[in-house]
């Protein structure tokens, strides 16, 4: 299988794969929501972090436990727990994130069953010395829970080693989405975001190989043949697990240029200093300077400038927000990130998300007419 | 006619709480002052319910809380108009509505008072939600002024060390963002004496709250729920302590003279989360209508729990604990316990949660400590789904159904 069938395969079956992946490997697997899950720890404990994002199927057990105005991935994620989806797990580690994921923290760990269950509670505040030292020590006592529950040890040099791997994936996904936005044509449409969901969920040392394979496979565009002829627009907002929404988007005259998902761009945003004495404080400084998931606290008006710099650095027509629909930080933010890209002269579409995207029709509708207004 | 009999009647008349009116009286003060206070040369801090006020009240500077006015907002049944308004201004429907009508009014100022007081400062603690925190920075960009956010972890399981660091750490950095934006020192002195009045005023909250361990209780939850307005604004000032001196007096001697909220009490009910603002009466009359009375609740007895252990250390030094470890900031498993002791100490028949679409950290996981609650305790529990502040959220015939059938589980 060449790597963009992998990455596909894989992309459309999480679950088979680590089912399966796990079997042949042996390697155990902690599950997690959230970019500021310490995935190096993870991966230098010889665990394979995995990332979880919903459910694409019906919920029925997980009603039982949350109320219908919790947002799709908390209530997707606890179904999958809780039907035997997610079978495969060994755990799974909560880094706080938000107001309802800190609640799935507890309903997972009352009824999930999981061998394992960790709650890192990371700092919200990420602008002071006090918050990065605090942030240092929830990583440490994390480090000590995951060998202690694993029974092995986590060395300052396996963490090294791990934050090297993560490193050079990260520059390949940052690779990738270089090369994407100066020729969206080389790929399809959804090419990048199933090979982002792929670099979550894989076994980190499988992906590693498969995206360099990938990567090296790619052929120059002499010709300029990938030039689309297309709009450029960029994604912003949390989570986005609908590959349909860039195929629309393409039908409707547009390519995805760029984005700051938190399952996009902000994932491999951010490199790790590998000349420092403490791997720790290494890490608690990618948390603390990349650009901030509205749920955590940093410069009151950060997003706002990144994303206008962002349109900007990516000559981007336009703004399409993917809101998931009850997630408060996110909806909190909305209203001054448009105001930011209104006074830059910045067209933006809002688009709210359910479980699933609005109906095809409606939303090639909504996409044709916002592309038209796109310079 | 049958109205004004019902205004006349001594037998209501006997079971009114005296102390309401010197309770207006002080808010209403409160609230003069709040809005004269730049004239004055006065600092006015916007803080979160759940937030350290006793510095502020050290330092001189006049706390006002966007929470007390979002309930106040409710009470008045503005609550819909005004989140529609920030609803207009971009703002979800499906966030928190006292942000949306605090929002709402900033820009409308059509509220009951006509808006808030501005701030000078924002001083924002997430004991109680990441909402909160969401909210005061868009009040740091509206306002343009400076926020202090006091961030103290959710507790899972334990209260860690690394936790207390960070939290007392903070209490420091809010002293100085403090002395910095007041221009002047903290003094110590006072700070300690504020702490004391705070203590003192947390411990006569609780005495309050005791009462209604007594049957019958001499009030109800519905009666909490307004007098709480002070141990949240006014924590740590003289006019508290003397306040709930005098309310903890009334209310012994109403237990001493037999008197009783609910006439003719039978069944006790424990309710869970923030009030329904713009329906407190008709709850209050509906169960009353089942001889029923809600003798306590988890919402108001949450500023009774934020007494601090002193343990011999400073009241700043307590604080960070006790700040940190409030009934929303806990783990379900935690909260249970302390549902279970409230079951215990008010002897109580069943269970009242308010699933409140507004507060998210408060109600899910409500489903789960329901069954805890049944399974564990034995105790009926009724969920009702409504929402603080905005009555669009509320179904009057399905809630009154919903009651009335649990009531009849309860008798039966």
């Amino acid at each position: 299988m060449n790597p963009l069938d992998r990455f596909k395969s894989v992309w459309n079956d999480p679950n088979d794969y680590a089912r399966k992946r796990k079997q042949q490997t042996g390697r155990k697997i902690l599950g997690y929501f959230c970019s500021y899950a310490p995935e190096e720890l993870i991966h230098a404990a010889g665990l394979w972090p995995f990332r979880l994002l919903g459910t694409k199927g019906e919920i029925r057990m997980a009603d039982t436990h949350l109320q219908s105005y919790c947002c799709s991935l908390v209530r997707g994620g606890l179904e999958a727990a809780l039907n035997g989806s997610l079978d495969f797990l060994d755990g799974a580690v909560f880094p706080h994130t938000c107001d309802s994921i800190q609640r799935l923290s507890d309903i997972w760990r009352l009824n999930a069953g999981f061998a394992h269950h960790f709650d890192a509670v990371l700092p919200v505040r990420l602008d002071t010395p006090s918050a990065r030292q605090y942030m240092i020590d929830v990583l440490n006592e994390f480090r000590q829970e995951l060998a202690d529950a694993f029974g092995t040890e986590i060395s300052d040099d396996a963490v090294w080693q791990a934050i090297g791997d993560y490193n050079r994936i990260r520059e390949k996904l940052s690779t990738l989405y270089e090369l994407r936005s100066r020729a969206p044509g080389l790929f399809d449409p959804s090419t990048v975001h199933r090979i982002m969901t792929a670099a979550m969920v894989m076994e980190r040392r499988e992906f590693s190989e498969q995206i360099t394979a990938f990567l090296e496979g790619v052929e120059p565009d002499a010709a300029g043949r990938s030039d689309t002829g297309r709009k450029r627009v960029v994604l912003s907002g949390g989570i986005c697990t609908h590959p349909d929404i860039y195929e629309l988007l393409a039908r409707a005259g547009a390519d995805v240029v760029w984005d700051d998902l938190c399952t996009g761009a902000r994932y491999f945003e951010g490199r790790i200093a590998e000349d420092g004495t403490d791997p720790l404080a290494a890490l608690a400084d990618r948390y603390m300077e990349r650009t901030v998931c509205p749920a955590k606290h940093q410069d009151i008006t950060v997003r706002g400038r990144a994303l206008v710099d962002m349109v900007r650095h990516q000559q981007a027509g336009g703004v399409i927000f993917l809101l998931l629909k009850f997630c408060d930080p996110h909806a909190f933010d909305y209203p001054y990130l448009k105001k930011f890209l209104d006074e830059a002269g910045i067209p933006s579409l809002l688009l709210e998300i359910e479980e699933q995207p609005p109906p095809e029709g409606q939303l090639m509708t909504r996409f044709e007419t916002f592309v038209d207004m796109l310079a | 006619m049958a109205e004004n009999e019902k205004k006349h009647d001594p037998e209501k008349e006997k079971r009114k709480i005296q102390a309401v009116s010197r309770m207006k009286e002080i808010m209403t003060d409160y609230y003069i002052e709040a809005k004269g206070a730049r004239e004055k040369g006065r600092k006015v801090a916007w803080i979160t319910s759940g937030g350290p006020v006793e510095p502020l009240i050290a330092m001189d500077v006049i706390p006002v809380y966007p929470e007390n006015h979002g309930a106040m907002i409710g009470a008045s049944k503005m609550g819909a108009q005004l989140c529609e308004q920030a609803e207009e201004m971009g703002y979800s429907r499906d966030l928190c509505s006292y942000a949306r009508a605090d929002i709402g009014d900033a820009v409308a100022k059509t509220g009951p008072i006509g808006g808030l007081p501005e701030p000078d400062m924002l001083v924002c603690c997430n004991n109680i939600c990441g909402t909160v925190l969401k909210w005061y920075e868009t009040a740091a960009r509206f306002f343009n002024v400076p926020l202090f956010i006091l961030d103290t972890p959710f507790i899972h399981r334990e209260f860690t060390d690394s936790a207390r660091k960070y939290v007392l750490a903070q209490i420091y950095e809010y002293i100085s963002f403090l002395e910095t934006h007041c221009g002047r020192k903290m003094d110590y002195e006072r700070m300690e004496e504020v702490g004391r009045l705070s203590v003192e005023a947390t411990q006569l909250w609780q005495s309050v709250l005791d009462t209604c361990a007594h049957k019958p209780a001499p009030m109800t939850a519905f009666d909490a729920f307004f007098h709480l307005a002070l141990i949240v604004t006014l924590r740590g000032t003289q006019v508290t302590v003397d306040y709930y001196r005098q309310l903890l007096d009334e209310l012994n001697d109403r237990i001493d003279r037999g008197i009783a909220m609910v006439p003719n009490e039978k069944y006790r009910l424990l309710w869970d989360n923030l009030p329904v603002w713009y329906r407190t009466r008709w709850l209050s009359d509906k169960f009353a209508g089942h001889d029923a009375a809600l003798v306590a609740d988890t919402y108001t007895s949450a500023w009774s729990g934020m007494l601090p252990e002193m343990n011999g250390q400073s009241f700043l030094e307590a604080m960070s604990e006790t700040y940190t470890k409030v009934y929303i900031n806990i783990s379900i498993d935690r909260m249970f316990d302390i549902v279970a002791g409230m079951i215990q100490k008010y002897d109580v028949d069943g269970m009242v949660m308010h699933s409140n679409r507004s507060c998210k950290p408060y109600s899910l996981g409500q489903y789960d400590l329901r069954q805890m609650i049944m399974d564990r305790l034995g105790v009926p529990t009724l969920i009702i789904e409504a929402d603080m502040v905005d009555e669009r959220n509320f179904s009057e015939s399905q809630i009154d159904t919903r009651i009335d059938a649990f009531m009849e589980t309860l008798k039966s």
